[in-house]
């Protein structure tokens, strides 16, 4: 079996006595689309940081293509090709979506044109070319979300994560952030997704992984953790998984 | 849109600087001139670490001040020409931001301001007690023959024009690179956010201390020329918080973040403050200031981008047609 992409080993965090993520291992293997779920608070975001070096764990390893990043700063893993997007948007507000999106690439070359070259292609990509000479800033929340992903894609990243990247869009906006996702899988770009809408996310991925509480309760292929008790129960509570036992 | 000029505003700008002590003979005047290329130009500097990279610098008058010293006081005890000294200075300054700001920039926002002030101020206590250049007394540069190479022009103020208006064009070309640049795109992104910033790959601390290095090395220059310009120095003349908050308030003024904002803020400040202690002597001290400070309120109030916000304003309005159809 070739060595995963992404290998995180028994990543444990504590916020003083709460702990938010508890022995976590789970792999990414390369071309994959992988989403993380759980319900709120079981510790998504958290492993998130702890995975781009903006946390240091308390235990637990984390490698990216075999190189070990635990507790390496977030610009180390984003040169190696490990990008990820905030869950709270982070746009440079004075820039242009232009701008934004350059000063992603600027950290596979130097040179403003070829800088200027990436930024034009990714945003007709995430179809924000249009939008390119609009301070960041006035963009809906929609296009803050889209401009998160094109300034990450704009870095050339391996692997790239999503922290709620389809969060408060509608129905026709979270259609075209599936469908980007595949575009990006299939111009082999490994997915990490940590998402809460389960319709957008189960199609499209190949393997899902839950965390309750900051544990690991499953992680298998979408059809199987659907089914899976421990997950019904973390989502919908003991009552409804004794009904569901009965019938 | 500038590219439908036919010349670059900066070179507008360069040559109305350059032929201005030239029409205009009065020795006031072009002392004006001097003092307004030298805080200009500090204010240039003082913009690639806080206009762009958003780390608030309230301490630049120390390394105005180490420039000023480094040079005076090789000059003055060892005879080493000023422009040597001048090097040494840039050097020195370098290093002490290299050394100071590395475990401030841990400090974020109003905390690393607060810092980079109290730093100053220790560098001013510890020349003031230091008896090898003078302590409090500060150091009378001795007068020597006229010519480049000391740095010293008796007759005329035009060499001093001339060199100030060298190491000027060199702080706005610097900062003008800088911004149009890889480097720029980085210390605005660091300057809007640190963590967006981290994510997409830029190493932050790196990028702060590259910012602060070339500010301090620029700073430095200014404070040699000003020191052989003045002939005299003390550690209040060139440590003081009135050259950091100076610098601050002119760029404010004028448009932080932006290459024109200094040049505009010291082409009100200078002649203000010049203007003011020539009409008024001793007893109008301060009147400047009152004024500046007023003008700052307004801005802050009324034009938080600064005077240059205004003009963008109506540029803006021009092109409205354009940025409406791009929203859309």
């Amino acid at each position: 079996m070739p060595e995963p992409l992404l290998d995180v080993r028994g990543i444990t965090m504590k916020f003083g006595s709460l702990v938010a993520n508890e022995d976590v291992t789970f792999a990414v293997n390369e071309g994959e689309i992988v989403s993380l779920i759980g319900p709120n608070g079981a510790g998504k975001t958290t492993l998130f940081n702890c995975i781009t070096g903006f946390y240091k764990p308390h235990s637990g390893r984390v490698f990216f293509n075999g190189i070990d990043i635990t507790a390496k700063p977030p610009h180390y893993s984003a040169r190696l090709g490990l990008t990820r997007t905030f869950q709270i948007v982070k746009p440079l507000k004075e820039m242009t979506v232009k701008e934004n999106v350059m000063t992603g690439a600027f950290l596979r070359t130097s040179g403003k044109k070829q800088a200027e070259l990436t930024a034009m292609e990714i945003l007709e990509l995430t179809h924000l070319a249009e939008k390119s000479d609009v301070p960041a800033a006035s963009l809906t929340i929609a296009d803050k979300k889209r401009l998160e992903i094109a300034r990450a894609l704009a870095t050339r990243p391996k692997m790239l994560m999503l922290d709620e990247a389809m969060a408060g869009l509608n129905q026709t906006e979270i259609k075209d952030a599936m469908e980007l996702c595949l575009g990006l899988k299939r111009k082999g770009i490994t997915l990490l997704v940590v998402e809460h809408i389960m319709e957008a996310i189960m199609p499209i991925s190949d393997r899902v992984v839950v965390l309750n509480a900051g544990k690991k309760i499953a992680d298998d292929v979408p059809e199987n953790v659907t089914s899976n008790e421990e997950v019904i129960k973390a989502y919908l509570g003991e009552r409804y998984n004794a009904k569901s036992k009965k019938s | 849109m500038m590219k439908k000029m036919k010349f670059h505003p900066l070179l507008v700008i360069f040559f109305v600087i350059l032929i201005l002590p030239f029409i205009n003979d009065n020795i006031n005047f072009h002392h004006i001139m001097i003092m307004f290329l030298i805080y200009a130009g500090l204010g240039e500097a003082w913009n690639i670490i806080t206009g762009f990279a958003g780390q608030t610098s309230f301490g630049h008058a120390a390394f105005f001040g180490i420039g000023a010293y480094t040079s005076t006081v090789l000059f003055y005890r060892m005879h080493i020409s000023p422009w040597a000294g001048m090097i040494l200075g840039i050097l020195l300054a370098t290093l002490v931001a290299a050394v100071v700001s590395y475990p401030c920039f841990k400090l974020k926002g109003h905390y690393f301001a607060i810092a980079t002030l109290a730093i100053a101020e220790i560098i001013k206590q510890i020349f003031i007690s230091w008896e090898y250049v003078e302590g409090a007394t500060g150091i009378s540069i001795p007068v020597m023959d006229e010519g480049i190479l000391n740095m010293q022009f008796h007759t005329s103020k035009i060499p001093y024009f001339l060199i100030a208006f060298a190491i000027f064009s060199i702080a706005v070309l610097t900062a003008h690179y800088i911004e149009q640049n890889k480097m720029g795109f980085y210390l605005k992104a660091i300057r809007e956010g640190g963590d967006a910033a981290e994510a997409i790959g830029i190493d932050t601390v790196k990028y702060k201390l590259f910012a602060m290095m070339i500010s301090a090395a620029l700073s430095a220059a200014f404070g040699t020329l000003y020191a052989q310009y003045i002939l005299y120095i003390d550690p209040f003349m060139v440590f003081t918080m009135d050259v950091s908050m100076k610098i601050v308030l002119l760029t404010v003024l004028g448009g932080l973040g932006s290459i024109y904002g200094p040049i505009i803020g010291a082409a009100i400040l200078i002649p203000l403050s010049e203007y003011t202690r020539i009409f008024l002597g001793g007893t109008g001290k301060g009147v400047d200031l009152i004024i500046f400070g007023a003008l700052i309120v307004a801005v802050a109030c009324f034009e938080p981008e600064g005077i240059l916000g205004i003009f963008k304003k109506g540029q803006r309005k021009k092109r409205g047609v354009d940025y409406a159809r791009a929203t859309t």
